[in-house]
């Protein structure tokens, strides 16, 4: 038997990167791959037509002041815009994060990922940073652009001053909505091998809890039991981070507490499922 | 220098209350070494527990002198894992993938995307390194995997059934790159295979699984010669008088295929042809004609049948 090949393996002499970087990896190549679909390309940019309508909204209010008595330029218009990007985190997330663990898990390829020098929490980090930068690109960052904008426009810095704390709020409230959409998505993506389960799964768990509390508050009366929601839970906090009268009655420390159990749920499940092997028992 | 790539110290693994491992000590040394056994010996578990993928619930385990339990990432850094699943990364085609796994072990970008095109074309897969993974066949699946395994260029190599469903001519291709890699390139590796002849034409050492523990282990050579003196015999005649009377003699028969059987004589070295002469002998006392008698040479196979047959 004579060899084939034109036997050309050699030994690799050069560098190696640093244990503890390969997160950065999976990342980037995500975010890359992404980026190539002229779809997602596509949901990206509309999800800046609501930052291009309130920017035309608060130079029309800074050219024309008497515009603002209809159309305020406040700390509520900026939350407004924050609530308003929740449809484009859904949409985002859900064309983006259905598939990151259950493709993978579907082709077998956790066992590629884990068996190279790499943890499984960098993994996951990995793949929570491709989501959370698309989230944070249509939630944070349009988001602070505005403020500036609005100083910009204005010529002076008035309304920063009044309103100093609407940008931490801006921050908190749009970091809020990405780290829990993005590790709910990712423990429902680690759940099953099919993309298109996990997407009805995630807009389930959204819209489920939506429409229990609106049976609920109607059987109640009364909006305490808008914990139930993950969407009015966000909402709750959200009220406080803009220093805004409260919408529900709700407190907001069970508000809080519920995030909180909701991301504790899902790092466990990921803890569970992102294994090297399945041990099923 | 480790003398051993790997070394496992009274270790045991159970999933649930099945032990797929029990008390395991035993040590592989350089070079490369086939890890037989039937299905569901614990060979898999095995080579998982060297990555780090199942914890053992006691025991020590290290690989090139690393404790995989507190050193994992180094132990993975030096391996490099075939693993018996298909398993690619969706949505990239071969060199993507390769280099993509490259990365992942620690390999700057450029120096990845080349190491990808050259195990690439080591493993015969140049012409088809921009092809998606996803419509490779199964002989290609299987070179792919080798070359994510190697791209990193590991000290050790995991190879879990490497020849799962290729064609001969495919099989006798990956046989010949895993036998290079193990004596020409430098690498050692670990081959777990329940295929007797992969293991016999690529591997110096074997380790033989049975049930979650070691049934035999050492060189290949000195396992075939620890099988004793062996001889094929064909006689004419009733059979069952002239194997009692090999048994009685503290003879062994091995099988019967056909007319044939075969005789394996223990103890220490005899007198040129003394052996024969004796097995003329009890076939003349049991009434048997010898009409075949040739000195055989001891095979893997019946190494293992021994080792995993043994009580």
């Amino acid at each position: 038997m004579s060899p084939i090949h034109d036997q050309s393996y050699r030994r690799y002499a050069g560098t190696r990167a640093k244990l503890g970087s390969a997160w950065t990896v999976i990342a980037g190549t995500g975010i890359r791959t992404l980026l190539a679909r002229k779809w997602f390309l596509a949901v990206l940019l509309a999800a800046y037509i609501p930052f291009i309508a309130r920017t035309i909204h608060i130079y029309v209010v800074t050219m024309y002041p008497t515009a603002g008595q209809v159309l305020p330029v406040d700390a509520k218009m900026f939350m407004q815009f924050v609530e308003q990007q929740g449809f484009f985190i859904f949409l985002v997330t859900v064309f983006v994060g259905a598939g990151l663990i259950a493709a993978d898990r579907r082709a077998n390829a956790l066992q590629i990922y884990l068996s190279k020098p790499l943890l499984r929490m960098e993994y996951i980090g990995g793949k929570l940073a491709i989501l959370g930068t698309f989230l944070v690109f249509v939630t944070v960052v349009p988001g602070l652009l505005l403020i500036l904008l609005q100083v910009a426009f204005a010529g002076n810095l008035e309304f920063l001053k009044a309103n100093l704390h609407v940008i931490p709020a801006v921050v908190l409230a749009s970091l809020a909505r990405v780290v829990v959409a993005s590790v709910t998505m990712l423990a429902l993506s680690s759940l099953s091998k099919s993309t298109r389960y996990v997407s009805i799964l995630y807009a389930g768990v959204i819209f489920f809890t939506e429409a229990i509390y609106g049976v609920m508050r109607v059987i109640t009366g009364s909006s305490r039991v808008a914990w139930i929601s993950i969407t009015a839970n966000l909402e709750n906090v959200t009220d406080v981070m803009f220093r805004q009268p409260p919408r529900y009655d709700a407190p907001v420390i069970v508000s809080v507490l519920v995030l909180l159990g909701l991301l504790v749920v899902s790092i466990s499940v990921l803890e569970r499922r992102v294994r090297g092997v399945e041990v099923v028992s | 220098m480790a003398e051993f790539s790997v070394q496992l110290d009274k270790v045991s693994v159970s999933y649930g209350t099945n032990a797929a491992l029990s008390d395991v000590t035993v040590a592989f040394p350089k070079g490369a070494v086939g890890l037989l056994g039937p299905n569901g010996a614990g060979k898999s578990t095995m080579l998982k527990s060297l990555l780090g993928f199942i914890p053992p619930s006691s025991g020590t385990l290290s690989v090139l002198g690393l404790n995989v339990a507190e050193r994992p990432l180094e132990v993975r850094a030096k391996l490099g894992y075939m693993p018996e699943n298909d398993g690619h990364i969706p949505g990239m085609n071969a060199v993507t993938f390769v280099a993509y796994c490259g990365q992942l072990a620690g390999l700057p970008k450029a120096d990845a995307m080349q190491r990808a095109h050259e195990v690439l074309y080591y493993v015969g897969l140049d012409e088809a390194r921009y092809r998606n993974v996803e419509e490779y066949s199964t002989g290609m699946k299987q070179r792919i995997k080798l070359a994510q395994a190697l791209v990193h260029d590991p000290d050790l190599l995991f190879l879990d059934e490497p020849t799962n469903g290729m064609d001969p001519q495919g099989r006798e291709e990956m046989l010949e790159l895993i036998r290079d890699l193990a004596h020409n390139k430098g690498i050692d590796l670990i081959l777990s295979s329940h295929l007797l002849p992969d293991v016999d034409y690529t591997c110096d050492h074997v380790v033989v699984l049975n049930k979650g523990a070691v049934a035999a282990s050492g060189s290949i050579d000195s396992l075939k010669g620890d099988a004793g003196r062996m001889f094929e015999v064909r006689v004419k005649g009733a059979p069952a008088p002239f194997i009692a009377a090999l048994t009685a003699a503290g003879m062994e028969c091995l099988e019967t295929d056909e007319d044939v059987m075969r005789v394996i004589v223990r103890g220490a070295a005899a007198v040129q042809g003394e052996d024969q002469r004796r097995i003329c002998e009890l076939a003349r006392q049991s009434g048997a004609q010898v009409r075949h008698l040739r000195a055989s040479v001891s095979t893997l196979e019946e190494v293992f049948d021994r080792a995993v047959d043994a009580p």
